[in-house]
């Protein structure tokens, strides 16, 4: 039992991650119809910026209290700006481009941005300082960490922001309408290029602090922490119905619960064959399964309207 | 007579080895409902989808208010004043009705949507102005009850009655409806009419494209006729009806 309450939390702490990420994925794709690969590398961007940060204001002697809201604004102004970049020099100009050459020059913008961090900050792991209490609450026998509680309740505050923004601001009804019909949203006086460009530099800033929040619950940091995470939160996006901010949430919040189940429970059930280091194989189980059986995802419809 | 709004000159327009348009030049004037008819293939949607910038002309002038209208551009056709509906209708589907009309006002709003998003004290008052204004040209269509309601949910008549309250958020003083009676039943296209009237009544100058040649009849204060991509004639519905080449083009000859 008590590996059951334990596993759902972690579920939940990850799947909350993974959610962030996946609303970036999502959003682009909703709009653009566009798969942005590269947005794994902002949300490494956004926990290696932190940490900077956060390091700078350590050595002024600042109290960590105030390090950890200045270090996730700082993360967020900077990966809005390389967001708004990374459209405005990868992609804009393949606009009107065969599908493919997007998706290339997303992968190489994804090792550009990599390897520019490789140049800046080394290639070691970076220890991310404690931020918050390590001591950790009681929960029916499994244990929650502030880190953990701050992850679930830092999501949930910027998903809320962002839907917020999609659903009651001029902002979002100019964000539904181009991902309809661009061209009659043109016609109708929206400055459909800004849309997009500020479709990034919204979604940069949830993937920001996915990766400030990621690194804090797992005190770590380094140059391809974006590779993995970013496809698992593509993976939680095509699961919801890629181009559908709530199949995004659902998605994620699905998929870190399938994933910390699984690795929980893979041992008892293999006879230890299996341990949970195998962790990884459920979420992409999960996307080969549902792009076989559910290809437009558990709350999708775009795709087929698209293809 | 009250002065010319719209002045097309010696419109062309050829695609491949068709002539679509031969040099067609028609007026329209301020207030009037203007019908533009014409057998299938005569042109009347390439004309249309010309004028609103859709599609860029091969020669010719369009004059709008005294000024050379910008085709080939029809986001800037429509700032300058022309505003359209489609003969397939382009509603944002997954937005209410509301929503549709009130993106209809993002062109003839100033707040940055930047701004939007950090809720300035202007931006807020504008919000609100737009809001109105949208519920206001949602009742003008008669579809004021149903602002809360997505537009791929409406009746199809409906949808035709939002499209219209969308092209008129973006304050137009012409609005060109392409084949808006296509499809619907004959109490539908009634109330399509009055609309219509109701527009011209209110200072609105109309360009109607339609098949149903009896509703242009009874509609429009001046009907033009294209027949392959030339004008025939531009005349009050009654002389337009009596035309012999008019009759000829419909009915074919009689010969």
């Amino acid at each position: 039992m008590e590996t059951l309450i334990q596993q759902i939390i972690n579920g939940l702490v990850l799947g909350s991650v993974y959610a962030l990420v996946a609303l970036g994925y999502t959003m682009v794709y909703g709009i653009l119809g566009l798969i942005n690969f590269a947005h794994g590398e902002v949300v490494m961007v956004g926990a290696l910026v932190a940490l900077a940060t956060v390091k700078a204001l350590a050595a002024l002697g600042l109290p960590a209290a105030v390090q950890l809201p200045i270090g996730l604004a700082v993360a967020m102004i900077a990966c809005m700006a390389l967001g708004a970049a990374i459209e405005r020099i990868a992609y804009r100009p393949l606009r009107n481009a065969p599908r493919l050459a997007p998706l290339i020059t997303a992968i190489g913008v994804s090792i550009v941005i990599q390897y520019t961090v490789v140049l800046i900050s080394g290639r070691s792991y970076h220890a991310y300082p404690e931020l918050l209490s390590t001591r950790s609450f009681d929960l029916y026998g499994a244990r929650i960490s502030p880190a953990q509680i701050a992850v679930i309740l830092i999501s949930t505050a910027a998903m809320a922001v962002l839907l917020w923004i999609v659903h009651r601001t001029r902002l979002g009804r100019a964000m539904r309408a181009t991902a309809e019909n661009p061209e009659v949203a043109r016609l109708m006086g929206v400055n459909v290029d800004r849309v997009i460009s500020l479709t990034f530099v919204i979604g940069s800033a949830m993937a920001a602090v996915a990766g400030v929040l990621v690194s804090i619950n797992y005190s770590v940091a380094h140059y391809q922490m974006g590779f993995v995470l970013g496809l698992k939160a593509f993976t939680a996006a095509v699961l919801g119905g890629i181009g559908n901010l709530a199949g995004a949430m659902v998605g994620g919040l699905l998929l870190g619960l399938i994933e910390a189940l699984g690795a929980g429970y893979i041992g008892d059930l293999t006879g230890g064959v299996f341990g949970s280091n195998y962790r990884d194989v459920f979420a992409f189980l999960v996307l080969v399964l549902v792009l076989i059986f559910r290809p437009s995802g558990l709350l999708g419809e775009r795709v087929a309207e698209r293809a | 007579m009250t002065p010319p709004l719209l002045e097309a000159v010696g419109i062309s327009k050829r695609f491949g080895g068709v002539q679509a348009l031969k040099a067609v030049s028609l007026t329209i004037r301020e207030g009037e409902i203007y019908g533009l008819i014409g057998p299938n293939g005569a042109g009347k949607t390439t004309f249309f989808n010309v004028l609103t910038g859709l599609y860029p002309r091969d020669a010719g002038e369009v004059l709008f208010a005294g000024r050379p209208l910008p085709l080939g551009n029809p986001a800037a056709v429509n700032r300058a004043g022309v505003a359209r509906t489609f003969q397939n209708i382009r509603l944002f589907a997954h937005m209410t009705a509301l929503e549709n009309v009130m993106v209809g006002r993002h062109g003839r709003t100033r707040a940055g949507m930047l701004g939007a998003v950090l809720r300035t004290a202007t931006v807020r008052a504008e919000e609100t102005a737009i809001r109105q204004r949208a519920e206001e040209l949602l009742h003008y269509v008669g579809i004021g009850a149903l602002a809360g309601s997505l537009a791929k949910h409406l009746s199809y008549g409906d949808q035709r009655r939002l499209e219209i309250a969308r092209a008129l958020a973006t304050d137009p003083r012409l609005l060109a409806l392409d084949e808006p009676a296509a499809g619907m039943n004959a109490a539908e296209t009634a109330a399509l009419g009055g609309i219509i009237r109701n527009l011209r009544d209110d200072g609105l100058a109309v360009l109607l494209i339609e098949h149903d040649v009896k509703l242009v009849m009874e509609l429009c204060d001046r009907v033009a006729v294209l027949d392959y991509g030339e004008k025939l004639i531009e005349d009050i519905p009654g002389a337009v009806r009596r035309h012999p080449k008019v009759i000829e083009a419909y009915l074919g000859s009689a010969a």
